[in-house]
């Protein structure tokens, strides 16, 4: 057995250098790279003016309110349905708003991917107007539907048909595009006509992509649905900021909890059907 | 090369095309199954939402009409002096929107560094112990299913009006995305460096440091990137609830129906937004690109 005594290393290091030898260069970029890392850290602390003294403070209040936390009660029975009530609000504002999100966003993304229309300018205006459309956080846009159809979920939901319209867009035009085109081209040469080779040698392909994307967005569209209540836009959201503001702690981790679990049996829900779409996909 | 084409019986033929229309029946029977409880389902969904198209075809026109009224005024002959009004916050806006990347940056960073400690105790191929991966595992969950805004409000009454609730907030919330993010690509490894670093006595610090490291970093930047590019919007709105940013400017404008306002700073967002997913797309695919030329 070889033994790495330290004038065996000496050896090695003496006959292959370039093993040994550090990389300045690379060093050095990565040092810099940290440092301007740092540095933007240290001016962030400087110009948002982070008050130090108050972390602590900070801590000890945040401390105070875990505490006040334990255990979770929602108060009577009468407010827990209330709760429960809010929460399927939640979870179908998410639902409605992620299916009209999804509807929507199919014919915008045939016209935003390049394999379909052809046309730069279509292209090129598709793409800009999903962008933009994805810019705008969905807060805002349900700030702007509650001005349109009052306060209620009804907002909620066309702002997460808003919001999702831009990122299905994206999502599904990217996937469009980087579907197998022979399946396409054989229509063609079959006969078909352009729409034909859409019809029968594109969506085939990428329909179970788009669903099971789809279904992933559900998940996390359930996650927005809580927020924007904050705005007015109902769902559980409203629940959570009313009793966070009168500082009702207890009923605050209750709904946290229940948020918590909707969330994850969404997660499991979605997963099972997204594993169910593509798995029979890959058998076929 | 001939191939015959083979000919088949009547008979046979017949229970071909029985057995393939069964089979497209079948498939259409489904499809129509899976429709109706979708529809039902988005009829209970909208029941549930009180959806009421009614009110929604009445009042349509209010959707056109408040970006109509929030759009900017100009005339010909005045285009600059109306341009100047438009803007006249520019200086302030720039400064907040400053704050609000300051906000983002600070968040993502400090949520990368604790989900990057963290998603090594989170993958089961690097920790034996099925506790410490569980326990991990449902602290990141937390993390990334409670929304920021939820950990902004709470944080405001905590600390105080200000960024600092706000970065607290994004950082929280980035720990737990990026984190699972990041022990998903770590369960993915090759095992080989792993058990290269174990067999030569690396302690478990050692077998993470060289035998982990070097395969996930790359793909750990792109998906902090990615992850900064949501936090921007994330911090957008996060003055909202009072924790900084350009929110709280955007939210009193939207309020206090200053419509030239709101069109000003929802455009100097979008603008921003929109450069930030530039830049960080561009970097992305550089970083994934040099992966793939480094292997």
């Amino acid at each position: 057995m070889i033994s790495f005594s330290s004038e065996n290393q000496a050896a090695i290091v003496e006959r292959y250098p370039e093993v040994f030898r550090p990389d300045w260069w690379n060093r050095g970029k990565i040092t810099i790279g940290l440092g301007t890392a740092v540095a933007l850290f240290l001016f962030g602390i400087a110009q948002l003016d982070i008050p130090f003294h108050r972390l602590s403070d900070g801590m000890a209040r945040l401390g105070g309110f875990l505490r006040l936390m334990l255990p979770p009660d929602p108060g009577s029975w009468a407010e827990a349905l209330k709760y429960l009530n809010a929460l399927g609000e939640t979870v179908s504002i998410a639902f409605l708003g992620t299916l009209g999100g999804a509807l929507l966003a199919l014919p915008v993304s045939l016209l935003a991917a390049r394999n379909v229309v052809a046309n730069r300018i279509v292209h090129f205006f598709s793409r800009r107007s999903l962008d933009t459309i994805r810019g705008v956080d969905i807060l805002i846009w349900a700030l702007i539907w509650v001005g349109v159809v009052g306060l209620g979920p009804f907002a909620g939901i066309l702002a997460v048909i808003c919001s999702d319209f831009g990122t299905f867009g994206k999502l599904f035009s990217e996937a469009i595009e980087a579907a197998d085109k022979n399946p396409a081209e054989g229509v063609r040469s079959a006969g078909g006509s352009h729409l034909h080779s859409v019809r029968f040698g594109l969506l085939p392909q990428v329909f179970p992509i788009l669903l099971s994307q789809v279904l992933y967005y559900f998940e996390s569209n359930t996650r927005s649905a809580t927020i924007i209540g904050i705005v007015g836009a109902g769902g559980i959201g409203l629940q959570l900021a009313e009793q966070i503001r009168v500082l009702e702690w207890q009923k605050v981790s209750f709904l946290i909890l229940l948020i918590l679990i909707a969330v994850s049996a969404i997660d499991w829900i979605s997963g099972k059907l997204r594993f169910a779409i593509i798995g029979r996909r890959a058998v076929a | 090369m001939r191939t015959a084409v083979p000919e088949f019986p009547e008979a046979r033929l017949r229970e071909l095309t029985d057995r393939y229309a069964a089979a497209v029946a079948a498939k259409r029977r489904r499809i129509w199954l899976g429709l109706a409880v979708l529809i039902a389902a988005a009829l209970a969904a909208g029941w549930m939402g009180d959806v009421d198209l009614w009110k929604f075809a009445e009042n349509f026109w209010r959707f056109p009409a408040y970006f109509a009224s929030i759009a900017p005024t100009f005339s010909f002959s005045s285009a600059w002096n109306d341009l100047s009004e438009w803007l006249w916050g520019l200086p302030r806006w720039t400064l907040l929107l400053g704050d609000t990347l300051l906000i983002a940056y600070m968040g993502t960073l400090s949520g990368a560094i604790c989900g990057f400690v963290l998603c090594f105790l989170a993958s089961a191929n690097l920790v034996r112990s099925r506790t410490i991966v569980f326990v991990t595992r449902r602290l990141l969950e937390f993390c990334r299913t409670v929304p920021e805004i939820v950990f902004a409000l709470i944080f405001v009454l905590a600390f105080g009006l200000g960024p600092l609730p706000g970065v607290l907030a994004i950082a929280i919330h980035t720990t737990g995305a990026l984190g699972k993010q990041f022990a998903e690509v770590v369960e993915n490894i090759d095992n080989k460096p792993i058990e290269g670093v174990a067999a030569s006595g690396g302690s478990w610090i050692q077998i993470v440091r060289f035998g982990a490291v070097p395969q996930v970093l790359s793909n750990f930047v792109s998906y902090a990137l990615l992850r900064f590019e949501i936090n921007v919007r994330g911090a957008a709105v996060m003055g909202f609830v009072g924790a900084g940013g350009i929110g709280q400017d955007l939210i009193e404008a939207v309020r206090k129906f200053y419509y030239s306002d709101v069109s000003a700073i929802l455009l100097l967002i979008v603008v921003t937004v929109m450069l930030i997913d530039f830049v960080t797309e561009r970097v992305r695919h550089r970083l994934l690109g040099l992966e793939g030329a480094g292997t």
